[in-house]
C-alpha cells in the first residue's frame, strides 16, 4: 500500500512526488510515455521569479538561453519592446527539465515508472489499476492525484474535472527550428492580431544559436487550424527561408476555466488536469509546480491526521485560490478584454504602453491603467470598467 | 455517424482528448482511438486539432 500514486511524470506530478517524497511518504508516479518529458507540447518559457520562487536548482544542461525581455508587436508591426536589462527567464529543454524533475523525486525516494498508464481508479480513489508495459495490476494507496495533463481522463473520471468549452481552450501548434534570422537571441517575439493569430499570438522563443520554438496558440473554437495560420505567418515573412525545421509540436491549453473545486474523496488534480495555467499567455509549467508544492503541504496534512476525505481536502482549494487562483482570475478577465479588442484597438495600445504595463498585466498587476485607456475607445466602455 | 482522422497528420498532442465531453477518446500510443458508442458527433475534436487531422461527419 502505497501513501500517494500520482498519475502522469510531468512537472506537475513530479513537483508533488518530490516534496511528499522528501517528507518521507511512500509515493509512486507513473507515466503513460515510454519517455518522461518527449515529446514536447511546449514552447519552453519560464520565468527566473517562477525558478527562484520553486526552489527549482534547475542543472545548466535543461537552460538553453537566457531571456532579457521580449519584442511585443501589435497588427501594423509596430513593437512594444520590454528591456529588462537583466536575465528574467529562460528557454528550457523540456526534454530534459521534465527528466530532470522526475529524476530529482525519484532521489528524494519516489518510485517512478515510465510506460505505465493508469487506466482505471479502485473503488473509493484508493489506488488504481496500471497497465505496465502490457501488464496490469492494481496498487492500492491511501489517495490518489491526477497529474496527467490536458487529457487527464482520471480527473475526469473522479468527477473533478469538465472538459472545457472550446472558447476557454487554445488550439497550439510549433515548429522548433533551425538556422533562423531572430531578431534579438536573447529576447522573446510575439506577435498579435486577428490576421496572424485570433484570441491568441504567434511567439518566437529563441533557444541559443539560431534555434527557436516558432509556435502559435489561437481559440479553439476558430474554424481554420493553429497550423494554418502559423504556416501563413511562416510564408509570409523572409526571416524563415533558410531554416528548417527539427521538430514538430502541438497541444491544447487551458486558457480559463480554473477549478472551484479540485478535489474528491482520497483525490486531488494538479496543473493542467486542473486547468492550472496562466490565462493570457498559457504558461502552465509554473502553475503546474506551485500547484504540486500547495497541494502537497495538504496532502501531508490530511495523511497525517489520516482523513483524506474531500472535506479535509477542501484546503487545498483554499490555499490555491488565495496564493494563484485570485490573481489568475484577474488575468482570466483581462483576457476576456483583450478578446473584445480589434486591430485598431490593439495598435493604440501598443502606442500607449510600455514593456513594464505588460510585464504587470501578464500577472493580473496593475490592469486599472490599462482600463483607463480603454474608457477613451468608445466602443470600448465597457470592458474598461471591468478593469477598473 | 462517421469519426476520421488522418494517422499521417495526428501529431498524438492529445488536445482531442481533453475537449471531448463524453470520453470517447483516447490517446495511446498509436495515435488517438475512437469509442463509436459513446461519441455524440458534436465535433469538437475536429474544432480543438491543431492540425486538422479529425473529420466529424454528420449523424446518419
Ligand atoms: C504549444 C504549447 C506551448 C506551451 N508553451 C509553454 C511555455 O512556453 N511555458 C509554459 O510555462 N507553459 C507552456 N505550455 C503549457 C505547459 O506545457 C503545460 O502547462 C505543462 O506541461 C503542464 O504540466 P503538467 O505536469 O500539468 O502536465 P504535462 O506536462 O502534460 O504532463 C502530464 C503527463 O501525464 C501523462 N499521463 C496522462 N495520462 C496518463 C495516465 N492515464 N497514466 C499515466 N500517465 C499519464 C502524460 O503522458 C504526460 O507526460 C505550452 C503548452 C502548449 C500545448
Amino acid at each position: 500500500m502505497k501513501d500517494v500514486v500520482v498519475v502522469g511524470a510531468g512537472p506537475a506530478g513530479c513537483s508533488v512526488a518530490n516534496e511528499l517524497a522528501e517528507k518521507g511518504y511512500s509515493v509512486a508516479v507513473y507515466e503513460k510515455r515510454q519517455e518522461i518529458g518527449a515529446p514536447k507540447r511546449c514552447g519552453e518559457g519560464i520565468s527566473s521569479y517562477a525558478m527562484d520562487n520553486l526552489n527549482l536548482d534547475v542543472p545548466d544542461n535543461c537552460k538553453m538561453q537566457p531571456i532579457d525581455g521580449a519584442l511585443v508587436f501589435s497588427p501594423n508591426g509596430d513593437g512594444v519592446t520590454i528591456d529588462s536589462g537583466e536575465t528574467v527567464g529562460w528557454t528550457l529543454e523540456r526534454k530534459m527539465f521534465d527528466k530532470w524533475m522526475a529524476e530529482r523525486a525519484a532521489k528524494a525516494g519516489a518510485e517512478i515508472r515510465a510506460k505505465a498508464e493508469v487506466v482505471d481508479l479502485l473503488p473509493e480513489n484508493k489506488g488504481v489499476v496500471v497497465d505496465i508495459e502490457g501488464e496490469r495490476k492494481e496498487v492500492e494507496s491511501r489517495m490518489v492525484v491526477a497529474a496527467g495533463g490536458v487529457e487527464s481522463p482520471i480527473a475526469k473520471k473522479a468527477g473533478v474535472k469538465k472538459p472545457s468549452k472550446l472558447h476557454i481552450v487554445d488550439s497550439g501548434y510549433q515548429y522548433e527550428m533551425v538556422n533562423l534570422d531572430l531578431k534579438d537571441d536573447r529576447k522573446l517575439e510575439l506577435y498579435f492580431g486577428d490576421e496572424v493569430a485570433p484570441r491568441g499570438y504567434v511567439w518566437i522563443f529563441p533557444k541559443g544559436e539560431s534555434k527557436a520554438n516558432v509556435g502559435i496558440g489561437i481559440a479553439g473554437d476558430i474554424d481554420k487550424t493553429a497550423k494554418y495560420y502559423l504556416d501563413r505567418f511562416i510564408e509570409n515573412n523572409g526571416r524563415f527561408n533558410k531554416a528548417s525545421i527539427t521538430e514538430v509540436n502541438s497541444g491544447m491549453i487551458p486558457v480559463g476555466g480554473l477549478l472551484d473545486d479540485m478535489v474528491a474523496d482520497n483525490f486531488l488534480a494538479v496543473g493542467d488536469a486542473a486547468n492550472q495555467v496562466n490565462p493570457i499567455h498559457g504558461g502552465g509549467i509554473r502553475e503546474g509546480i506551485r500547484g504540486g508544492i500547495i497541494a502537497s503541504k495538504v496532502i501531508s496534512m490530511a495523511l497525517d491526521e489520516e482523513d483524506t476525505s474531500h472535506k479535509n481536502l477542501q484546503k487545498y482549494n483554499q490555499i490555491w485560490w488565495e496564493e494563484r487562483g485570485r490573481s489568475l482570475r484577474r488575468v482570466e478577465k483581462l483576457r476576456e478584454v483583450l478578446e473584445d479588442l480589434d486591430d485598431g484597438d490593439l495598435n493604440y495600445l501598443a502606442e500607449k504602453l510600455k514593456g513594464e504595463d505588460l510585464m504587470d498585466f501578464s500577472q493580473g498587476r496593475n490592469l486599472s491603467k490599462l482600463g483607463k485607456l480603454l474608457l477613451k475607445r468608445p466602443k470600448m466602455i465597457k470592458s474598461a470598467r471591468k478593469l477598473i | 455517424m462517421t469519426w476520421d482522422i488522418e494517422r499521417r497528420k495526428c501529431l498524438r498532442c492529445g488536445g482531442c482528448v481533453g475537449v471531448c465531453p463524453v470520453d470517447a477518446l483516447k490517446l495511446t500510443e498509436n495515435g488517438v482511438k475512437i469509442d463509436e458508442e459513446k461519441c455524440i458527433n458534436c465535433g469538437k475534436c475536429e474544432k480543438i486539432c491543431p492540425v486538422g487531422a479529425i473529420t466529424v461527419g454528420d449523424k446518419e
